[in-house]
């Protein structure tokens, strides 16, 4: 291989004809081979996705075998009302998989030999995001695949079932920012995980995931209702057509879930985004 | 058409110092790092930067990789500045961590293809460089093994070769061999030594004195962040302490003779009569070549006869008052690599 490339040989029109041709690539091509990365960890690493598979349908069974029959909700079926639940969960543990993931690549110095590359600084992020909406869909297609076996139906209009998917990528994309803020912010994989373990899974539980919100006590209740996930359950509930809308002692979150799920996602998105990118940036600049 | 892109074009058509580096400081909170280091290292040649942990070597070269920002102070890799125009900089060196920061879940050749399709070598390149590199880094059977599989050398191998898929006219190497078990350390040198015979810029650190002594042009030693003697292994060497003639007896029975004999010239005479050896100081190469006459006229028969200079860990030693290289050694890199891992951020 040449090396003359040191010497002043090289800038002559004589160049060696192997010297390799260079194509900055652009901002695609960056996160495509960054996703393509993420993808071949996959391919080797099957078990990367237990989270999105194996452990949304142990909790689907769970749920509707084990917990399912004592717990009453507005729906004919609790399967049915279970599923977005359960989606809604899987989205939110997207965030999971961006923070764990970067904070390995940052801790074994792979970000490091991508900042030493002539590419753009953001190429890194968005790739792992991309990767996570496509991990987390995966899990999405899985649940809904589960669904359809154990009675969950879309009941409504084409229009309503896509529009409660694109809510679902919403969130998950607002979660993936607070993936880059923890996995940005914290020294150790295991520390990433206890922290993730200790919040996003408590929250997911403490909305209408579940279990129906109007059992809870009255400021529990609340809390719950204003929780976003509650909002982006309610919402796919009722464009999927599983339950009818909220009764009117729910909370002005749930009356009105899918401008309030999109808010959330846009209001999560605003806040926690700049504190992930400088998180990032303060880990990398030392 | 010609092979020149714009790219390549702005990367090589430079004459000056393929490094230079201008009062880098590098404060953080509560150290500072790096110190005042200015450093200049001429295209085609090594210079190594010598120092024990947390001297500031890692920090030097990520403030010269662009990978973090001087306090203040400046440098320029190939005529680019790292602070105005660090992509072209990026463009023109490749740069080998102190960790292998190969991706353990893809193969060699992903690997490869990963970092030359981000540097936007077309598809074909990529392949047939790929080839060439594995193949030269004895790496061919293992391309399409998982990273994982490798040992500790291949995957500096793999490292190095990842980090030449597009051709950097300059190189860093932030303790390549660190880790290392002996015989892959002198393979990796022999890798280094190829490069800089095909014209590639080397600056690398390095807490081995041994190593600096095998592959530097010139060095730079490096301690609490401060640059404290430059030159070339052997002016360092010459700057402290004093070479010795040491001469060696082949009889037992002739050693008190040659002892009389040496210390009829010289001014001391250090006798270790076990070994058949007898020392003393020199001033240099002229002294040598006078005892040497001395004993040739002489009936004293000598195995060996020859001017030992201070080693670097000599050097090392008077003019920090401490030694670079660890007694742990090697069985101490994990532990050595954690310590600049806190140091580097």
């Amino acid at each position: 291989m040449t090396q003359a490339s040191a010497t002043t040989t090289t800038s002559s029109p004589t160049a060696r004809a192997d010297a390799p041709r260079f194509r900055p690539p652009g901002l695609l091509r960056q996160v495509q081979m960054m996703v393509w990365r993420n993808l071949k960890h996959t391919r080797r690493q099957p078990e990367m996705l237990t989270d999105v598979t194996i452990q949304p349908i142990m909790f689907v069974l769970l749920f509707a075998f084990v917990f399912g029959g004592s717990i009453r909700t507005d729906s004919g079926s609790y399967r049915e009302w279970l599923l977005p639940g359960i989606m809604a969960q899987t989205m939110a543990f997207a965030s999971f998989i961006v923070a764990s993931g970067l904070n390995m690549d940052l801790d074994k110095g792979v970000i490091d030999r991508f900042r030493s590359l002539p590419i753009s600084r953001g190429s890194v992020l968005i790739g792992r995001s991309v990767y996570a909406i496509i991990h987390s869909s995966i899990g999405v297609f899985v649940m809904s695949m589960t669904g359809l076996a154990i009675g969950w139906r879309i009941r409504d209009g084409f229009g309503n079932a896509v529009l409660a998917f694109a809510l679902l990528l919403l969130f998950g994309f607002a979660m993936i920012w607070f993936g880059i803020l923890v996995g940005s912010a914290m020294r150790s994989v295991e520390a990433v995980n206890g922290l993730m373990f200790t919040t996003i899974f408590p929250i997911t539980f403490l909305a209408n995931t579940f279990a129906p919100t109007e059992a809870m006590t009255p400021w529990l209740r609340s809390v719950a209702e204003w929780n976003p996930i509650s909002a982006l359950v309610q919402a796919m509930r009722e464009l999927w057509g599983n339950v009818p809308p909220a009764p009117p002692s729910a909370s002005w979150p749930l009356q009105h879930a899918v401008v309030v799920s999109v808010g959330w996602s846009l209001l999560i998105t605003a806040v926690v985004a700049p504190l992930a990118i400088r998180a990032y940036a303060r880990r990398t600049a030392d | 058409m010609t092979i020149t892109t714009e790219a390549r074009t702005r990367r090589d058509r430079f004459t000056g110092p393929a490094i230079e580096a201008e009062h880098l400081v590098k404060r953080f909170e509560d150290m500072t790092a790096v110190d005042d280091v200015s450093l200049t290292v001429p295209q085609g040649t090594v210079l190594g930067l010598l120092g024990p942990n947390g001297a500031g070597k890692t920090t030097t070269v990520r403030m010269m990789t662009t990978l973090t920002t001087p306090t203040s102070g400046t440098a320029r890799v190939a005529g680019h500045d790292v602070l105005t125009d660090p992509e072209a900089v990026r463009l023109s060196m490749g740069l080998t961590g102190q960790a292998a920061t190969v991706d353990e879940m893809l193969t060699g050749r992903e690997n490869l293809r990963l970092i030359g399709s981000l540097y936007g070598l077309g598809r074909a390149d990529v392949r047939r460089l790929s080839d060439e590199l594995l193949e030269r880094f004895s790496l061919t059977e293992s391309g399409n093994k998982v990273v994982k599989e490798y040992s500790g050398g291949m995957r500096r191998r793999l490292d190095l070769a990842v980090s030449l898929i597009a051709a950097p006219p300059v190189l860093f190497l932030d303790e390549p061999t660190t880790g290392l078990d002996p015989r892959s350390r002198v393979e990796l040198w022999d890798v280094l030594r190829g490069l800089v015979t095909d014209g590639t810029t080397l600056l690398l650190t390095t807490q081995y004195l041994e190593e600096a002594d095998q592959l530097a042009d010139r060095i730079v030693v490096i301690d609490h962040g401060r640059i404290i003697a430059e030159g070339t292994a052997l002016e360092l060497k010459d700057q402290s302490g004093q070479a010795a003639i040491v001469l060696t007896v082949s009889h037992t029975e002739q050693l008190e003779e040659a002892r009389a004999l040496l210390a009829s010239h010289v001014s001391e005479v250090h006798v270790d009569t076990a070994a058949r050896q007898l020392t003393a100081p020199a001033d240099g190469l002229s002294d040598m070549t006078r005892v040497a006459a001395v004993f040739d006229r002489s009936e004293i028969v000598l195995d060996d006869l020859g001017l030992k200079r201070p080693s670097l860990d000599d050097v090392f030693l008077s003019l920090t008052g401490h030694r670079a290289e660890s007694d742990g050694d090697r069985d101490g890199a994990r532990a050595e690599q954690d310590v600049q891992k806190g140091e580097s951020r």
